[in-house]
């Protein structure tokens, strides 16, 4: 397979969005010294426990923000669609 | 078998083969070439929209898994268990942006395996190789897991005699996984996920609402679990475990959880479920809606707790003699829900085992089939002999999931999983970190790739079982047993820590070393057959006519 010659191939320096950062803060999950213990407790769930849940909803907020501000950024839409069975059976493989 | 285990078994049989009948019947409607084409038996299509892709990938993750292994770890270990959840949660930020580029660079040059993106990547048939096999041995003990999860569920309905046909659940859970992949391919299970998520949605609102409120609330249920985990071991004469964690499994906790959230993506599997999807906004939109699930796998896992207080006790298995911890939650629906609704949970959790080991073998088969069978063995294969090999390997692949189940026998079933995972870090170089920079050298991944797998496969040789005694006995190891050479970094600390964890940091090192010294001695690179622009690209707004193949 080759490159198609209606779009030669450009170099572009990668975009790097601050808004990305975001994606680290879920990781705080990670460091368990900070929320191993048993009080304060919820619905008699112990802090370590709900917590946690807790974070599952900070991790889709902060995935949905990164969603939300990168949702308009430009794509490269101009290439041909290859997606007819015979390139899925020869791609990679030429 | 008593009166109760008919009637769950008989419910069971029913969905079970209504469900099955359901995918049948509308993988033939569905068909197009007909299933004697690798792309219809193994891809079912690249354009699934959102909420396809959201069963499908969900349904990697919402497994046997999950509903039989977690809450079975936290039953017999305590908190510990509990790192599904922050698994579930990290997961999704940290592969967000990777998988995009993944996913788009595939869509331009028609990738469909991990192995055929880093051969485009670095021109390496051998690294390529090295991607394939990994991908299909790894998967091998994850099938296990499920294999593991639909026995337990058939113990509990009362198919558990000793001697020779103690063997028999595991034997009919192999047939019928086995007839189900080899007939239909990838269409029946992606459909009857539809069917087992609703099931299984079903069957956990129920259990996470009813169940607690009936023994007493969280309250009474923690300080019960607390109660009973602090009793000591009469053998090994320590704690079961505790509702917190301790200052020996923190760092356990934290590797785990990282560990299977880099690994998870790398399974061909999830995969193949990133790929089918139509667009790059359908996969974003996955990363913040898949989380759903996570809510509910944590809920399950308390489950484990629910099950101590309720005072089940795991079910003896008739063929090893020893208490199989897998039995605990349909031990707790047997012995609390009415037995129709027992039938329908056991049902749900059968289904919830199938659908994914089936898709597993499948997306482990297409590797064999595209990476293996088509570049080494015959490369001008017609697509009826690629089907076939596919359908061949597909069940080679689960004959090495039940020597998995038979062979390695850890304390709890998630270790088959993580094992698994420990195989499937080592192409996180190879894979991820390419997809980002080529700085890493052949040379660097492929010595990274042996050192890593080497040294990982032999510290899990090391663990022994929880009597003192055997070997692949768990996933985790105490951090001063670690040796290199006879230096021990960390002296006779017992702090435990993920085995994959410290294979791939190795593997990491490794890479980096050998690449400088690759790249210092001055070797030359093959192609890249890709270039920056094909890893941002989206679906085509305006439909460009199909090409042919160059």
């Amino acid at each position: 397979m080759s490159t198609p010659e209606s779009s030669p191939p450009v170099q572009r320096a990668r975009r790097f969005n601050p808004w990305y950062l975001l994606l680290l803060v879920p990781l705080v999950m990670l460091v368990t010294p900070w929320f191993n213990r048993a009080t304060p407790k919820i619905a008699g769930l112990p802090f370590f426990y709900w917590f946690q849940f807790l974070f599952v909803l900070v991790g889709v907020a902060c995935v949905w923000i990164v969603y939300l501000v990168t949702r308009h950024e430009p794509v490269a839409t101009d290439q041909p669609d290859r997606l007819s069975v015979d390139d899925l059976d020869e791609g990679g493989l030429s | 078998m008593t009166g109760a285990q008919v009637v769950e078994l008989v419910i069971f049989i029913v969905v079970f083969v209504f469900v099955s009948a359901l995918g049948f019947v509308a993988a033939r409607w569905k068909a197009g070439n007909g299933l004697d084409h690798l792309d219809e038996w193994g891809l079912g299509g690249r354009r699934f929209g959102g909420w396809v892709t959201w069963f499908l990938v969900g349904g990697d993750l919402y497994t046997a898994y999950t509903f039989v292994a977690v809450p079975a770890l936290v039953f017999g270990a305590g908190a510990i268990g509990f790192y599904a959840l922050p698994y579930t949660v990290v997961l999704y930020p940290i592969v967000f942006l990777p998988v995009l580029r993944l996913w788009s660079v595939s869509r331009a040059h028609g990738y469909v395996t991990t192995s055929d993106f880093v051969l485009g990547r670095y021109g390496s048939s051998l690294l390529a190789f090295l991607v394939a096999i990994t991908g299909i041995v790894a998967t091998m003990p994850y099938i296990a897991l499920q294999l593991a999860g639909l026995e337990a569920v058939l113990r509990t309905m009362g198919l558990n005699h000793s001697g020779i046909l103690g063997h028999l659940p595991l034997f009919v859970a192999f047939v019928i996984l086995a007839l189900f992949t080899y007939a239909s391919g990838l269409r029946a299970p992606a459909l009857i996920a539809f069917v087992k998520d609703i099931l299984i949605y079903l069957v956990i609102l129920v259990a996470v609402f009813y169940l607690p409120a009936h023994f007493g609330g969280w309250s009474g249920i923690f300080d019960h679990a607390a109660t009973t985990l602090a009793k000591k071991n009469p053998t090994t004469g320590k704690p079961a475990g505790s509702i917190l964690l301790t200052n020996t499994n923190q760092l356990q906790y934290a590797t785990l959880a990282l560990g299977s959230a880099l690994a998870l993506f790398l399974y061909p599997h999830s995969v193949t479920g990133v790929l089918a999807s139509k667009n790059r906004t359908v996969i974003k939109k996955n990363m913040v809606a898949l989380p759903a699930y996570s809510l509910l796998l944590g809920l399950l896992a308390l489950l484990g707790y629910v099950a101590l207080a309720a005072g089940i006790k795991p079910i003896t298995n008739g063929a090893t003699n020893k208490p199989d911890t897998n039995t605990i939650i349909p031990e707790l629906f047997g012995h609390t829900f009415p037995s129709w609704f027992a039938g329908i949970a056991f049902a749900a959790i059968g289904i919830g085992a199938l659908v994914p080991a089936a898709i597993m073998s499948i997306a482990a088969a297409n590797l064999w089939t595209r990476n293996i069978y088509k570049t080494y063995l015959r490369r001008a294969a017609t697509p009826a002999q690629e089907a076939r090999q596919a359908k061949i390997a597909s069940l080679v692949v689960k004959f090495g999931a039940v020597l998995f189940v038979v062979a390695i026998d850890p304390q709890f079933s998630i270790d088959l999983q993580l094992i698994g995972g420990v195989l499937i870090l080592q192409t996180l170089p190879s894979v991820a970190i390419s997809l980002y920079t080529r700085w890493l050298h052949v040379w660097g991944l492929v010595a990274g790739w042996v050192v890593g797998m080497g040294w990982g496969v032999y510290l899990l040789y090391t663990i022994p079982a929880a009597t003192g005694k055997g070997h692949f006995g768990g996933s985790a190891l105490a951090s001063g047993k670690l040796s290199i050479f006879g230096w021990h970094p960390f002296g006779t600390s017992t702090v435990q820590v993920y085995v994959g964890a410290i294979a791939l940091i190795t593997n990491l090192l490794v890479a980096v070393v050998v690449t400088a010294i690759v790249r210092a001695v001055g070797a030359r690179d093959q192609a890249d057959q890709t270039v920056e622009r094909d890893y941002e690209g989206d679906e085509p707004k305006e439909p460009v006519g199909q090409l042919t193949a160059g």
